[in-house]
């Protein structure tokens, strides 16, 4: 899923400066489970700022909304009513849910409380790693089931660097060397036949680095694009 | 045991301190509380075995917030202690009361009419 | 092995059979050539070829191309290191066709220190292709005339291709197949990271002779000389990929400060003989970074002078 961390109070606290009611809304979605952006995190932003603005002497209206998901225009047309009632928006979805709540509601001003980092999952409560680069073209299969792209530093494919040291990555303590990993899964299954000879340059057209993308699931889609 | 703690102090029960929300804990400074504390049981002797740890860690969150909004963060606190320390309990009431004096009013109720 | 690859100087005398000594030299943090130019001064006549870094430990320096150029006008022969962080497959092969453009005719190939280490860690990386892929690249263009697309190019550029070889880096038992591999991609000859722990390399040597990679590679041995025990502790602590014995810093710790300096030369000499007579090095790499005014002397010293002329 998409892993996001809200932002500091100070930044967002500058946002809506001189806003005097303002909607923060939450999403169901990734950023409920990486405890962001959900219901809780919405009513703690909400009173953050208040205890920040009765602290100035100065007031504000928050009203607050959580939705089902912000990617999708479906969920997000269910503030219409409202949408127009505020000076401005928070929104704690990840990326995408300010840009799409944007582009249906272009009057209003949608500010993004969250910084929304990786794809990644879960490794303990609490804890969130990334696990994968949106490459485009999956090969986790040639590595023993790991990804060097998302998580060697270097995305290397014929790994490990000379950095390498005892299993740790050269960048930080808290980073595993993958190809550590996948090395010695390979021995340790007799298989390092596999890592031997070189493997190809990457295609790199499917990833951010040939553009914008767009998934098209032609049976679903009615009418025109 | 008839031992007297300041009438300042409000209590509020609950089952356990892992009841106990962050939200709880910001609420109460937004209306205007000098201060809240925190009393759970000592630790490694949770009936429901973690609640009071993670009510600690509720406070420390909080106490990171109220300093990333400028106010002193020693107005939130997490105390344990068992439920047969009645003098014990006196005690900590006293020490956050008179706490909570030297710190003063809370801004937050310093620029508020109401 | 027959004809030659590039003509390069390396090339000729390690064909011959010669023991190889090649320096190091880092470009300025500018465009000041005076500087560089001294640094040369002392290289010249006491090494085969002279490596010459490419934003070292992700610190901006003047270009590695730029310096091998310069070097060629003042009559050394640089070894052009190319890394994998800074560019994309398209900046390579133009760069590799500039060098050759420019008469460099050796190309070590790299991935790069992570950007995080230097001084400008808010940068983003390219890494494109790796090392390994790399090689196999300056190997195409060489053999083969062509791009990594096929299209052919217009005279290609005949390279001698080296490649890094860390033999104390983990895991320690894959390293060996690691080196197999960019032999297998092309690398004509290695220089290994500085070595320090002389048991691991004695170790790591003798299974390369096993599967016999130092018959299709000439393989040459990491050397820096230490400064002083503070460099000792310095290079353990924040260089990637150092693997220093207590012992070594022991013994430096053990001498008055003012003959640390001597004590780490006299290490380096005894590497240097050992590698004379170790079975599967072809040569010593003497990275004597920011001390090139010690390289005459200390190649006079390993009795390494004069050097062949092929």
């Amino acid at each position: 899923m998409i892993v996001a961390d809200r932002k500091s109070l100070q930044e967002i606290l500058a946002m809506v400066e001189d806003d005097k009611e303002i909607l923060i809304a939450g999403c169901k979605g990734c950023v409920t489970v990486c405890n962001a952006g959900g219901l809780k995190e919405v009513e703690i932003l909400a009173s953050s700022i208040k205890i920040a603005r009765k602290k100035q002497g100065k007031d504000i209206d928050i009203e607050i909304e959580v939705l089902e998901r912000q990617c999708d225009n479906e969920y997000i047309a269910g503030i219409s009513e409202k949408v127009g009632n505020y000076d401005a928006v928070i929104s704690l979805a990840c990326g995408i849910g300010p840009q799409f709540l944007s582009e249906m509601y272009p009057d209003q001003t949608f500010y993004p409380g969250v910084n929304t980092t990786f794809l990644g999952g879960a490794t303990q409560h609490g804890v969130w790693e990334e696990r994968c680069a949106g490459c485009g073209t999956c090969a986790i299969h040639d590595f023993g089931g790991l990804c060097p792209i998302a998580r060697c530093a270097k995305s290397l494919m014929n790994g490990p660097c000379g950095g390498s040291s005892q299993g740790i990555c050269e960048v930080n303590k808290e980073i595993v060397c993958i190809w550590d990993l996948i090395v010695r899964k390979k021995m340790e299954a007799g298989k390092l036949a596999d890592l031997m000879g070189v493997k190809g340059v990457k295609n790199w057209k499917s990833a951010r680095h040939g553009g914008p993308r767009k998934s098209i699931r032609e049976e679903l889609v009615q009418g025109n694009i | 045991m008839r031992l007297s703690y300041p009438a300042d102090v409000k209590i509020i029960q609950v089952p356990c301190t892992g009841r106990v929300d962050i939200l709880h804990l910001l609420n109460a400074i937004e209306d205007g509380a000098d201060g809240v504390y925190v009393a759970g049981c000592l630790e490694g002797e949770c009936h429901y075995i973690e609640g009071n740890l993670k009510a600690r860690r509720k406070v420390e969150y909080v106490k990171r917030t109220l300093t990333e909004l400028g106010i002193e963060p020693e107005r939130v606190q997490m105390y344990n202690l068992s439920s047969a320390q009645g003098a014990r309990f006196a005690e900590i009431a006293n020490e956050m009361v008179s706490q909570i004096r030297e710190l003063g009013p809370s801004p937050v109720k310093k620029n508020n009419a109401a | 092995m027959s004809k030659l690859k590039s003509g390069s100087n390396l090339e000729k005398v390690l064909k011959a059979g010669h023991f190889a000594f090649t320096g190091e030299c880092g470009p300025p943090k500018g465009a000041n050539v005076a500087h560089l130019k001294e640094k040369f001064k002392y290289l010249k006549g006491n090494v085969d070829a002279v490596n010459i870094t490419d934003n070292q430990t992700a610190v901006v320096r003047m270009s590695s191309m730029a310096g091998s150029a310069l070097m060629i006008q003042e009559g050394l022969e640089p070894n052009f290191q190319m890394v994998c962080r800074d560019r994309n497959r398209l900046a390579i092969m133009s760069d590799i066709l500039g060098a050759y453009a420019l008469g460099i005719r050796n190309i070590l190939c790299l991935s790069g220190d992570h950007q995080t280490f230097g001084n400008h860690p808010e940068a983003k990386n390219v890494h494109d292709i790796d090392s390994m892929q790399l090689i196999a690249l300056v190997k195409k263009m060489r053999d083969q005339g062509k791009f990594m697309n096929g299209e052919d190019i217009d005279v290609p550029p005949k390279m001698f291709i080296g490649a890094a070889c860390n033999p104390f880096a983990d895991p320690y038992e894959y390293r060996v197949y690691r080196l197999a591999n960019k032999i297998t991609a092309g690398a004509d000859f290695i220089q290994t990271q500085c070595i320090f722990n002389m048991d691991k390399f004695r170790d790591f040597m003798k299974k390369v002779v096993d599967m016999g990679l130092h018959e299709k590679c000439y393989i040459l041995a990491g050397v820096t000389p230490m400064k002083n025990a503070g460099m000792a502790n310095f290079m353990s602590k924040y260089v990637p990929g150092m693997d220093i014995p207590d012992s070594l810093v022991k013994r430096l710790k053990g001498v008055d400060k003012r003959d640390q300096s001597e004590e780490g030369i006299r290490f380096a000499l005894e590497q240097v003989e050992e590698f004379k007579g170790m079975e599967g090095v072809a040569g010593v790499h003497m990275m004597a970074i920011e001390w090139e005014h010690m390289v005459p002397e200390i190649a006079e010293r390993a009795g390494v002078l004069p050097r062949p002329v092929v």
